[in-house]
């Protein structure tokens, strides 16, 4: 099972998260956070846990884990 | 099995967010540092020195120690930070701007005196903080605030690639990175895993050089930002290991 934390506060909608998941399971979430970016949304269940939406996320707005057993 | 988890240092993850802008590669530079000091379990006698410009933003976004120095001095503080603390991985962390241009006699000082201290370079081909003028690794041809028409040789002289400038200096390593991909990140991430390992070995100045994108001086989506360094400015600063010490 993977989970996905999103600190959407911390997001700047830079969006390279959307660009870089290979199962294209992030896109735009059509709101705004406080500061007015328009933060991402994810479908976990199509999450293979790659972690390249964290490593290209300058903003540490991103955590996945996937869990074991 | 343990849980697979990917999550930034719990430093940055806790503090303020940084005050870049959205899609700038210091975000991601600064976080492979820490990265890298946290895995060798370096982190909390870890220095790390910032000057006056985008870098120094940093120093609110942390929790470990840090130094805060005039403009380009960075690489003479880090030196005499590393003197006086020669067990603590002390690190400067620097723009081009500052290490190429009022800064370039200490870059130059401290590779001739191979001291040992590591040195990230953000190359971003701009002065960033202070609105976007050219820097010394402004391209040919690239249009900035005060090179409207682009960059010229005849009048600006050439970009100055530290490859070239730093050839036969008997340092303990050199590497350029990039932040275009995730396989750019990884691979640049494994090139500052080497630069502390080497400091930590006692082996002299480690510098590591990162391609970056500046979205808001470029006057460039960050995807177009990416796009650049990789179908441009990638040609004129090739990617690689170009010194390491014990190795040819
Ligand atoms: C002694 C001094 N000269 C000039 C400045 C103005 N200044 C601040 S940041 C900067 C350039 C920043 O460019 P760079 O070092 O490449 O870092 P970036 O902001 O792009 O990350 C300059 C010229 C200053 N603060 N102090
Ligand atoms: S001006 Fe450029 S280098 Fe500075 S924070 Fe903004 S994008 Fe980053």
């Amino acid at each position: 099972m993977v989970q996905i934390d999103y600190a959407h506060d911390r997001c700047k909608g830079c969006h390279y998260c959307i660009d870089v998941c290979p199962k294209k399971v992030i896109s735009l979430s059509g709101e705004l956070n406080d500061k007015g970016y328009e933060t991402v949304k994810f479908d976990t269940s199509g999450c293979i846990a790659c972690g390249s939406c964290y490593t290209v996320c300058p903003d540490y707005a991103i955590t996945v884990i996937k869990k074991e057993g | 099995m343990a849980d697979k988890i990917f999550t930034a240092p719990e430093m940055l993850r806790m503090s303020d967010p940084t005050g870049f802008c959205p899609g700038c590669g210091h975000g991601t530079a600064g976080r492979l540092q820490f990265e890298v000091l946290d895995e060798m379990g370096l982190l909390e006698d870890s220095i790390t020195v910032y000057d006056v410009a985008c870098d120094s933003l940093y120093m609110w976004a942390i929790d470990t120690d840090c130094v805060g120095v005039a403009h380009g001095r960075a690489i003479a503080a880090a030196c005499g930070v590393k003197r006086t603390r020669p067990n603590n991985p002390v690190c400067a962390y620097v723009g081009d701007g500052a290490t190429y241009s009022i800064g370039i006699q200490h870059t130059i000082w401290a590779a001739a005196r191979n001291e040992n201290i590591t040195v990230i370079v953000i190359n971003n081909g701009v002065f960033g903080m202070t609105g976007g003028q050219m820097a010394p690794t402004t391209l040919l041809g690239q249009k900035t605030i005060t090179t409207p028409a682009g960059r010229s040789r005849e009048m600006n002289g050439q970009p100055l690639d530290v490859v070239k400038l730093f050839t036969g200096m008997d340092i303990a390593y050199l590497a350029r990175g990039s932040l275009d991909s995730v396989a750019s990140i990884n691979k640049t991430k494994k090139y500052i895993r080497k630069a502390f390992e080497k400091q930590m070995n006692g082996e002299g100045l480690s510098f590591v050089e990162i391609l970056s994108p500046c979205p808001t001086n470029w006057g460039l989506s960050p995807q177009d930002s990416l796009k650049r360094i990789r179908e441009v400015v990638e040609d004129v600063y090739p990617l690689g290991e170009f010194i390491e010490r014990g190795v040819k």
